[in-house]
């Protein structure tokens, strides 16, 4: 069947099996291979996107069941070679190690800070608690959603 | 890599054609919501479904109002939606206590009530939640709509009164004076299927508890009602001692499996523990002790 689903802002039509799941054709298609295709089974978190502006699990996720939606993906935080402040706030604070979860935690906590720009170390927790690190201990994700929180505050201070 | 078997897919525009397509394509048909059971399911093909209904284009299918004496849920209603509602917080509270503790928030931005109940699984928490509210489940077929309450709903194991060819619609709670909910669960880590839950619901008038229910989670092949505990509760004052004898039955009344989250003496003491739990808590909500 055919399926038109608009990743990072461009249309990207492909003819596909309806059993396809989202986090293949955005690896395949588009060859976005920063989405991470992890546990297969919606409990590790590495294959979060965003489905108009929300955290989803793309491996429990058709491809079909996306037509006419808009997918955001890791590849999209950094724009004009400037890192997203989440991003920069998981370099600056060492929010990872092996990386492989780092996709899923980055939009999902994009989308935290979208929706609660103020997060307490409660709420981030929370957030990411259909993610699954195994490096971090999550202490420093936690760190690095809120320096991204303050390094937002403070831009949208000085505007 | 975990694929689902090979199907044919069509989404649906109105729930009329929802139910035209499950009826022209039969028993092999399936509607999916959010899939974040089905698809798991599928891809381990416990479920293999021939053709999928999508139905997340049906919006007229997710809400949640009051009308008249009930509150009534769509079945497209999704669990982050259930979570915020302050409608269902003020008069059901027993939702916010298991959505808060139902896998965890992405995916609760994706599943549905409608799919929570139609998968049937005997560890889902919402099951429990709407048995011990006593809903009412709207199924709508080609011959129009038929109203079941939960004690008729689940027939067995993954299986529903839902029959082919039929679409669960709405979910329907009725108002009545003196609620009060809760749900108790306890799991192995964050986002995991209960090792037990329980869920109570209380409707207390002039101190006597006039109505009662109490059903569990993940402690038998299917939702367990525990109506001995419900005959016991009604028509007492709630205390402390009572709560403790419907801990008592409901341990008795379940039917848990010993596996990896644990051997059945340890389930039935924890669903005898969460029972009481659920209705103290139940009990000070319905007499506003606590919010």
């Amino acid at each position: 069947m055919q399926v038109t689903i608009t990743i990072n802002g461009e249309q990207v039509a492909r003819d596909v099996e309806p059993r396809q799941l989202l986090v293949h054709f955005i690896r395949d298609t588009p060859g976005l291979t920063g989405t991470h295709w992890g546990c297969d089974t919606s409990n590790c978190g590495a294959c979060v996107v965003l489905m108009d502006g929300q955290p989803i699990k793309s491996c429990t996720t058709l491809a079909a069941m996306c037509e006419g939606h808009e997918i955001r993906t890791v590849e999209s935080l950094e724009t004009g070679g400037e890192l997203d402040p989440i991003q920069q706030g998981f370099h600056e604070k060492h929010a990872l190690h092996c990386g492989f979860c780092t996709p899923g935690m980055l939009m999902t906590t994009r989308a935290l800070l979208d929706e609660n720009p103020n997060p307490t170390d409660e709420e981030i927790r929370t957030a990411i608690s259909g993610g699954i690190c195994r490096c971090t201990g999550y202490k420093n994700i936690v760190a690095a959603v809120q320096w991204a929180a303050q390094h937002e505050a403070a831009t949208r201070q000085e505007v | 890599m975990q694929t689902p078997a090979s199907f044919e897919y069509e989404r649906a525009t109105s729930v009329d054609g929802a139910i035209e397509a499950l009826q022209r394509l039969g028993s092999e048909a399936r509607v999916i919501a959010g899939g974040h059971s089905l698809l798991p399911m599928m891809k381990l093909r416990l479920a293999n479904p021939e053709h999928l209904i999508d139905i997340n284009d049906l919006h007229e299918l997710a809400y949640v109002r009051e009308e008249g004496s009930e509150v009534r849920i769509g079945a497209l209603t999704r669990h982050v939606d259930l979570l915020k509602s302050d409608l269902l917080a003020l008069r059901f509270p027993v939702f916010r206590d298991a959505e808060e503790v139902i896998a965890d928030p992405v995916v609760r931005n994706r599943g549905t009530i409608g799919g929570s109940l139609c998968q049937a699984d005997a560890a889902e928490d919402l099951s429990a939640v709407c048995s011990a509210l006593k809903a009412q489940a709207v199924i709508r077929g080609p011959s129009g709509e038929r109203v079941v309450g939960m004690d008729d709903f689940y027939i067995g194991p993954f299986t529903t009164a839902v029959g082919d060819g039929e679409i669960l619609t709405e979910v329907r709670l009725a108002l009545r004076p003196g609620a009060g909910s809760a749900h108790e669960k306890v799991e192995r880590r964050a986002g995991d299927w209960a090792i037990a839950a329980a869920s109570a619901a209380l409707w207390v008038e002039n101190g006597t508890i006039a109505d009662a229910g109490v059903a569990l989670s993940a402690v038998g092949p299917t939702t367990i009602q525990v109506t001995r505990a419900d005959d016991l509760l009604r028509g007492r004052p709630p205390s402390d001692e009572l709560f403790e004898e419907a801990g008592r039955i409901a341990s008795e009344d379940c039917a848990p499996l010993p596996d990896g989250r644990g051997p059945v003496d340890y389930k039935r003491h924890l669903a005898g523990v969460l029972t009481k739990r659920a209705l103290r808590r139940a009990a000070a909500r319905a007499q506003h002790q606590e919010a």
